[in-house]
């Protein structure tokens, strides 16, 4: 692979509970312009590394840079270039999409119009409504619109498709092609291996707070196939997903 | 890049909490509907003002100026007809206030008042004690007998509505305060939207004084409201007009953030939602009893009345009723301010430790 500049470096992190450590010195980087999954079990320190990263969160030790600012010395310039979907957030109630849009447009000091970004998302007609009137899908793309508002460097999304049916998975995977396309670097968590290997351009792998692999999803299967691993099933040519879209059509209901 | 701006990110803030708590039923409710009715229901239960029962004793000299007068102040149902062995079963009950016998004294062109009280009624009784003064006082008569004691009473007329919607507005403070605050931050904090916004460049300080500005914001839209309609619909007394709207929307202010310091204090001690409603009462309950909301807590017993002197809303009522009723203005009631304002600096002491982010 041709040399890439990193924008995420981090260190030996290390982030202990009371009794607990959830991370172990942990050391990736993540490339300008790529999408990068952080994959493994629940528990496995996922969502702890992308807060620690966020600087939602203290870290134990270890070294953190995002963009050249370390997360110890320069927090805010970290927040004004990064865009953050949490698992499971809300938003303030009672307030409608352009409400929520406005209310971080004004958090983030951005000049923006409510309307330009509920269309990159493709929620335009929803945008009178409450965000628990959405749909699963509709909530994933208006958290991701949120990540938008300050045009980041980076955003970070927290396992976006989970509970998703296959036809808003794949729409939110072109959304975040779409995302990376436009210059913006993705880190995604997921526990979906097929989103992985088709969205990703490189991955790691975490378990128990470490990294046990990193590289892109085709070097990963090459090499456990030259390892001599084999399936037990032969490989058929489509699998049951892809029967479900061919079946159900693939266009996207709310 | 532009310069990012705290202020910009609080006001947005502001905007945003405001818009929510208007569309948010239980503020609404708490803060206007529930004082309206009860100025409503007192309002018309006091039909505008207070009245006395007296029971005129039989063989009595009707046609004299004394009792005219009292008729005429508007306050006194005078019970006519009545044997004596009825206005005494009447006067035990305290069915009616107090009895009164007028006699011409002899080779005099003076009056003789007899005036007996119950003790079943005995508010009512001061009353009408000093209302009798002040006939007496009055350029034909002369105080001619001595079981009427001098007091100073006000000259104003106190009406129901004076002493209910004081109170009515302390309580809609009290409980925008305690129950809104508490309730939009832990929720807030349970669905994480505390936690994307710290994710955002935006201070706490922000957070908090952005939901400040719109929890008094909308308080003072209620407050003015409240006392709006109680002055044009009641007759609520508001001795300097436009001046006095101010200075109580600037006690109500003082209120508001006294209170909103309980609410922060409750949402940090509340594990959920459904602990909130339970240690708010816990708060707001005995003030709303104890510190003159529907009752003088001079009518409270003895021991009572310390407890009713430690609460802070017992201040605010006060500030308020001598605000608007006795034409006070803020230097005047600065007790009652500083007594608020120790209380803030209390409960904030305790809201900064107790507090919870995540």
């Amino acid at each position: 692979m041709e040399t890439k500049k990193a924008i995420i470096s981090v260190k030996d992190l290390v982030k202990k509970y009371d009794d607990f450590v959830a991370v172990q010195g942990l050391s990736f980087e993540v490339y300008e312009h790529e999408i990068f999954g952080l994959l493994g079990p629940n528990g496995a320190g996922k969502t702890t590394t992308l807060e620690i990263i966020e600087t939602l969160r203290a870290k134990t030790s270890g070294e953190i840079i995002v963009d050249g600012f370390s997360v110890d010395k320069n927090p805010q310039e970290i927040k004004q270039i990064i865009g953050v979907q949490l698992q499971a957030a809300g938003y303030y109630p009672n307030l409608n999409l352009v409400e929520l849009i406005e209310l971080f447009a004004g958090l983030y000091g951005a000049n923006i119009k409510p309307m330009e970004m509920l269309e990159k998302v493709n929620l335009q007609d929803k945008a009178k409504a409450k965000y628990k009137a959405l749909s699963g899908g509709q909530k994933q793309r208006f958290s991701i619109a949120t990540t938008l508002i300050n045009q980041p460097k980076i955003i970070f999304l927290d396992e976006p498709t989970t509970g998703l049916d296959p036809q808003a998975r794949r729409n939110l995977w072109d959304l975040i092609t779409e995302i990376r396309n436009s210059g913006t670097t993705v880190v995604i968590t997921t526990h979906y291996m097929d989103e992985a290997e088709q969205l990703c351009d490189r991955v790691a792998f975490v378990e128990r707070g470490q990294i046990i692999a990193v590289d892109t999803p085709d070097n990963l299967i090459d090499q456990l196939v030259a390892s001599g691993f084999e399936r037990k099933k032969e490989v058929k040519k489509a699998n049951l997903e892809d029967v479900f879209i061919n079946l159900t059509g693939k266009e996207w209901r709310e | 890049m532009q310069k990012y701006s705290n202020t910009t990110a609080t006001l947005a803030l502001a905007k945003a909490s405001f818009r929510s708590i208007m569309r948010s039923p239980s503020a609404v409710v708490f803060t206007l509907a529930f004082p309206l009715i009860f100025i409503l229901v007192f309002g018309f239960l006091g039909g505008g003002g207070t009245r006395l029962d007296v029971g005129v004793k039989p063989g009595s000299d009707i046609n004299n100026p004394v009792l005219t007068m009292l008729s005429k102040t508007g306050m006194i149902r005078l019970v006519m007809d009545k044997s004596q062995k009825d206005l005494d079963k009447l006067l035990e009950k305290g069915n009616v206030d107090a009895v009164i016998d007028v006699h011409k004294k002899m080779n005099s062109v003076a009056y003789s008042v007899n005036v007996v009280y119950t003790s079943a009624s005995r508010d009512k009784g001061g009353i009408l004690k000093s209302v009798l003064n002040n006939v007496f006082y009055d350029k034909t008569l002369k105080p001619t007998v001595a079981e009427i004691k001098e007091s100073t009473i006000t000259g104003r007329e106190y009406k129901t509505i004076d002493f209910i919607l004081p109170g009515q507005l302390g309580f809609s403070l009290l409980s925008t305060g305690v129950f809104g605050t508490a309730f939009v931050f832990l929720s807030l904090r349970q669905t994480l939207v505390i936690k994307r916004f710290f994710a955002t460049p935006v201070k706490r300080s922000s957070i908090v004084i952005g939901e400040g500005i719109a929890r008094i914001g909308f308080a003072l839209i209620g407050a003015l409201f409240i006392i709006l309609i109680g002055h044009f619909f009641f007759g609520f007394t508001l001795v300097h007009g436009a001046l006095t709207v101010v200075n109580m929307l600037i006690l109500a202010t003082m209120g508001i953030i006294v209170f909103m310091g309980f609410g922060f204090i409750i949402s940090g001690v509340a594990k959920s939602e459904s602990m909130v409603p339970p240690i708010s009462n816990i708060v707001t309950l005995p003030q709303f009893l104890l510190s003159g909301t529907f009752f003088s807590i001079e009518a409270f017993p003895n021991w009572l009345q310390p407890i009713s002197r430690a609460l802070p809303l017992t201040y605010l009522n006060d500030a308020m009723r001598r605000v608007a009723f006795e034409g006070s203005d803020l230097w005047d009631v600065k007790f009652q301010i500083m007594i608020l304002l120790i209380w803030g600096i209390v409960i904030y002491a305790i809201a900064v430790k107790v507090f919870k982010w995540e």
